[in-house]
């Protein structure tokens, strides 16, 4: 128990998604203008994330590993090491995974699809979300660590957006020079966002 | 009147189409040093209060000088003190001559002792305030601002937070970061996000860890190692601690440290001052204190046998290392903490909890109240907007009821 709780608090805080690893920048920066959109998007990740993370652990595990075909049974199949399907393989899982949720949450939830409207689909191409599938192979998770560590990310994810999204309201009234403006600006932002969630650096769980 | 009229006079040569047009903006600096300005409100909501950004940042210049002048006397007490215990008579390097022009090294003579502070920690600032200055100019020349008393309070803080031996290009460096990236980028005073100070402080921090942490770079004398109370705790626990030092001593101030942030007391009259005046928000401090108290108190009562931290009650937590100076000086600042007063009270809490955390849980850092003040004024505007929205949501349902 207190192995996973120490997973999530490392993969909220210490290795952020956003803030230490530079992940998913290109939503980070673009839907960080206002805090509802940014906490919709936030949202949509941890749930992405939380679901996309297990399932691919499955499929590493009972797929694509060395040696993971042995359940068949069939001989020629033990050996065999497909894990240079990855990538391929993790990208599709996601996208048919956000299509599902998109249809389910369109069906059942009409509220929350309106409310994420075209983040879900945007957020196939997120490289947070597969930057955590890899690391999660990367780091010989089994299946309840992933569905933690996943968690964890996307709660991360979110946290950075939502304050980077609430700075940037905050900047709307400052005075950028000309060449600076737009992403100039925000890349510094964020910059120094990661400058001060160094505080959690070094801390060892 | 013969400085008005002198000032007046000079008024075209700096005005549009003037001989020095460009100038402006240190024409302008030193006629409001002396004198108001004479723009008046024009529009609506008149305000009869003699107090502007001007005054205000000049009381939290003065706030701070108690401070100052008692860290500059404690510098060269705990200099001389352990001279005098290796024997020494003089110091090496370009502080040594200076010292010795005008004093001597007797730990027992006050002025000894001050003028051994105040070379050390007069260069400090005059490169603090050269440098910074010369970037706050530039800026105010080239975009059309007005160079802001914002950076007097910005120089001071940020020099008085260096430790004593640092080499002076370091200093020059972290307040260029500290001024350009942390402040006029975003267009000046009130429209960055991050304490200045902070932003160039922690910018040397994570650059030159040497040189700004650890054990040997807080005494100003070469070679000299002296644990600060926050690594004694962390490596041998509050007992070796009071063998060292009383509480006493660190809340009068007579240990180590950078200049500034040494004594508790001198900080808290600074900060009476800032608190009278309602220009430091009670709100914000009450905050950090609060914060503090609670996650302190509760490691003391959950305890740990690995971690030695886990017993340092709140009060050892906010005489030593920089909690105090980063409280009524850091955290206060207007234009980087929330704006709501709610949202002051929330912001604060943060700060404390998280100047804890650091301490107690992060073996990376041994201080914390850097780091925890930068993370403040991250979720500071987004504390603002729920404070907001929550309001904004209970009008609704009363109006709507």
């Amino acid at each position: 128990m207190e192995h996973y709780l120490s997973l999530l608090i490392r993969s909220i805080f210490i290795e952020n998604m956003a803030l230490s690893f530079f992940l998913g920048m290109c939503t980070f920066i673009a839907i960080s203008k206002k805090v509802e959109a940014a906490l919709g998007l936030g949202i949509a990740v941890v749930v992405v994330l939380t679901v996309t993370v297990p399932v691919n652990n499955l499929i590493f595990t009972y797929l694509l590993s060395e040696g993971a075909l042995s359940w068949t049974g069939v001989e020629s199949l033990k050996s065999v090491d497909l894990s240079f399907l990855g990538l391929l393989s993790y990208i599709g899982v996601i996208a048919a995974i956000v299509q599902i949720m998109e249809m389910f949450l369109d069906k059942f939830v009409p509220a929350l699809y309106n409310a994420l409207g075209v983040f879900l689909p945007l957020i196939t191409v997120n490289c947070a979300i597969m930057g955590a599938s890899l690391f999660m192979v990367e780091r010989d998770y089994n299946l309840g660590e992933s569905t933690v560590f996943g968690l964890g990310s996307g709660l991360g994810w979110a946290f950075a957006i939502t304050a980077l999204a609430g700075i940037r309201e905050k900047l709307k009234y400052s005075d950028v020079p000309k060449g600076l403006q737009g992403l100039g600006i925000t890349f510094i932002t964020v910059g120094l966002m990661s400058l001060g969630f160094m505080s959690f650096g070094g801390i060892d769980l | 009147m013969g400085l008005k009229k002198y000032l007046e006079d000079l008024a075209p040569l700096f005005h549009k189409g003037g001989k020095y047009e460009k100038w402006y903006a240190l024409y302008e600096a030193v006629d409001t040093i002396f004198y108001s300005p004479p723009d008046v409100t024009k529009n609506a909501a008149h305000v009869r209060d003699g107090i502007d950004l001007k005054r205000v940042m000049i009381t939290v210049w003065l706030a701070a000088f108690p401070a100052m002048f008692y860290g500059m006397y404690n510098l060269g007490f705990q200099a001389n003190t352990i001279l005098a215990g290796m024997g020494a008579t003089s110091i090496e390097g370009w502080h040594g001559p200076l010292i010795t022009l005008l004093a001597g090294h007797d730990p027992n003579s006050i002025w000894d002792c001050f003028w051994y502070g105040a070379v050390y920690f007069i260069p400090i600032y005059a490169v603090t305030f050269i440098i910074g200055g010369f970037w706050e100019v530039l800026f105010a020349m080239v975009r059309g601002h007005e160079v802001n008393e914002g950076f007097f309070v910005t120089s001071i803080l940020f020099a008085l937070t260096c430790p004593p031996d640092v080499p002076l290009w370091m200093v020059a460096l972290g307040i260029s970061f500290g001024v350009v990236i942390g402040k006029e980028v975003f267009g000046g005073t009130g429209k960055n996000f991050l304490n200045p100070a902070l932003t160039g402080r922690a910018f040397l921090f994570f650059a030159y860890p040497a040189a700004m942490s650890g054990d040997a770079v807080w005494t100003a004398v070469d070679g000299y190692t002296g644990a600060t109370a926050l690594s004694i705790v962390a490596s041998d626990g509050m007992a070796a601690l009071q063998s060292h030092m009383t509480w006493m001593d660190t809340f009068l101030g007579n240990i180590q440290g950078s200049v500034g942030e040494v004594s508790t007391l001198a900080i808290f009259i600074g900060g009476a001052l800032l608190l009278v005046t309602k220009i430091a928000s009670w709100r914000i401090v009450a905050g950090v204190m609060l914060g503090m108290f609670a996650l302190s108190t509760l490691f003391n009562l959950v305890g740990s046998d690995s971690n030695q931290m886990f017993a340092m009650p709140w009060y050892w937590h906010m005489t030593v290392g920089g909690f105090a100076f980063g409280m009524i000086f850091m955290a206060t600042d207007p234009v980087s903490a929330s704006m709501t007063d709610t949202g002051k009270i929330w912001f604060g809490v943060l700060i404390g909890v998280m100047v804890v955390l650091i301490r107690v849980v992060n073996p990376a850092f041994p201080e914390g109240m850097m780091l925890a003040i930068l993370f403040g004024n991250l979720f500071a505007p987004l504390i603002d907007h729920v404070v907001v929205q929550a309001n904004i949501k209970r009008r609704l349902a009363r109006v709507q009821s």
